[in-house]
């Protein structure tokens, strides 16, 4: 009986030990990408948060041909709608180590090539010049959200998990 | 509440009238200005009717507008640097005289730089601007060697500080977009003919060739001008006078 014990608890010390080793090295190997969801511009996103995670690259990249070819120029899917809502406060940038963009694409090792030739910056003025409907719309909601105070807090909680 | 025949029957006529004439009332709608939803359509073809005798000697300020407003930038190596539009002298060297004007891409009805694309990068929009979509450029240059102005540039080196409505990148061509961003907007102009004009000489004109009331189709059907290489058959959609 006493063996059983024994070798009982060897086997429990063994399995114990691993799965702390496996904690330590999967948060030393890759710390989660650290952005804000968004900076306070807009209540919420154009499409719900979960088919924003998977699918923005199909918005964007329909929305691409669409201005290229047939100069539709809405701005609910458009790259330069993404980057004037979630760049960030201090660098006005989607880039750079905490930006928006990068941090995510690099914890997810995928590369990011629209910024090799669009512009990774807020436009001066984009805040009081939305051009469309949609984003005047998304800005009523947000001064809506700003009288309620406490709304900011928990979004930008909920934009930090993963 | 309830309608008897007669009302039915004066209903009917007038929703048939409504539908005939919305057809009409859309045409004048898109003549005038397109929402941001809508596609371009073969109605306008935009243009520049530029007047070589207006144009001024040594002054570069279409060059210098085109640049800072799509924030086209070089390196000071005048061989390779980019330009949309470059200032350009001819002489007679019987009689000496000089004259500038100038050039950009023509925006072709029949672009050779559309012909030889072998990805379908170059190409002409449905209001005959004719633009490289950059994400399917593989700059290959074919385009460059086709184009008889000269007007294309290929970006050698990696580029920083573009602006939102002009994307520019390491690897890919472009040329003169005839301000493609001022266009959707409905500006009715581009930032050479707004430049020009502001320097007094009013030597570059924008302006609609299929809009037979437009300022740019009334001087063409009054005045005598000129197409660069007329004899290509490229019907370009930038015009020469006093050439």
């Amino acid at each position: 009986m006493k063996r059983l014990f024994l070798v009982l608890c060897t086997v429990l010390a063994m399995l114990s030990s691993a799965v702390y080793a496996a904690d330590d090295r999967k948060s030393a190997r890759v710390p989660l990408p650290a952005f804000k969801a968004n900076t306070g511009k807009a209540e919420q996103c154009v499409e719900p948060t979960k088919v924003m995670r998977r699918d923005h690259m199909k918005y964007i990249l329909h929305q691409r041909d669409q201005t290229m070819h047939q100069g539709i120029r809405t701005t609910k899917h458009s790259l330069r709608n993404c980057v004037d809502c979630h760049a960030d406060a201090k660098t006005e940038s989607v880039l750079g180590k905490d930006g928006f963009c990068e941090s995510c694409h690099a914890y997810a090792a995928v590369k990011l090539d629209c910024f090799e030739c669009h512009s990774a910056l807020r436009e001066a003025g984009s805040v009081t010049a939305p051009s469309s409907s949609t984003v005047r719309a998304l800005n009523v909601s947000q001064q809506k959200a700003g009288e309620s105070a406490g709304a900011t807090g928990s979004r930008q909680a909920k934009g930090k998990k993963p | 509440m309830s309608i008897n025949r007669r009302q039915f029957l004066g209903l009917g006529g007038a929703a048939v009238a409504a539908t005939a004439l919305a057809p009409g009332l859309r045409l004048i709608e898109l003549a005038q200005a397109r929402s941001p939803e809508e596609a371009v359509t073969s109605l306008h073809r935009w243009g520049l009717l530029i007047d070589a005798s207006k144009c001024a000697d040594g002054c570069t300020s279409c060059v210098d507008a085109c640049h800072d407003e799509n924030g086209v930038t070089g390196h000071n190596r005048p061989a390779t640097d980019a330009q949309w539009i470059r200032k350009v002298t001819l002489k007679d060297k019987q009689t000496g005289h000089v004259q500038s004007l100038p050039l950009m891409c023509q925006h072709c009805e029949h672009p050779p730089c559309v012909d030889v694309c072998p990805t379908g990068a170059s190409f002409k929009r449905a209001d005959g601007i004719v633009l490289v979509d950059k994400h399917i450029c593989i700059g290959c240059r074919y385009c460059m060697m086709a184009c008889p102005y000269k007007a294309r540039s290929f970006i050698h080196e990696v580029t920083t500080g573009q602006k939102a409505h002009a994307p520019r990148g390491k690897g890919t061509v472009e040329s003169c977009t005839l301000c493609v961003h001022k266009v959707d907007r409905g500006d009715g102009s581009t930032a050479c003919a707004d430049a020009c004009k502001k320097e007094g000489h009013q030597a570059i004109l924008f302006g609609d060739l299929k809009d037979p009331g437009s300022e740019i189709s009334k001087r063409l059907g009054s005045q005598p001008s000129t197409q660069l290489r007329a004899d290509l058959k490229l019907n370009t959609g930038v015009r020469y006078q006093g050439i």
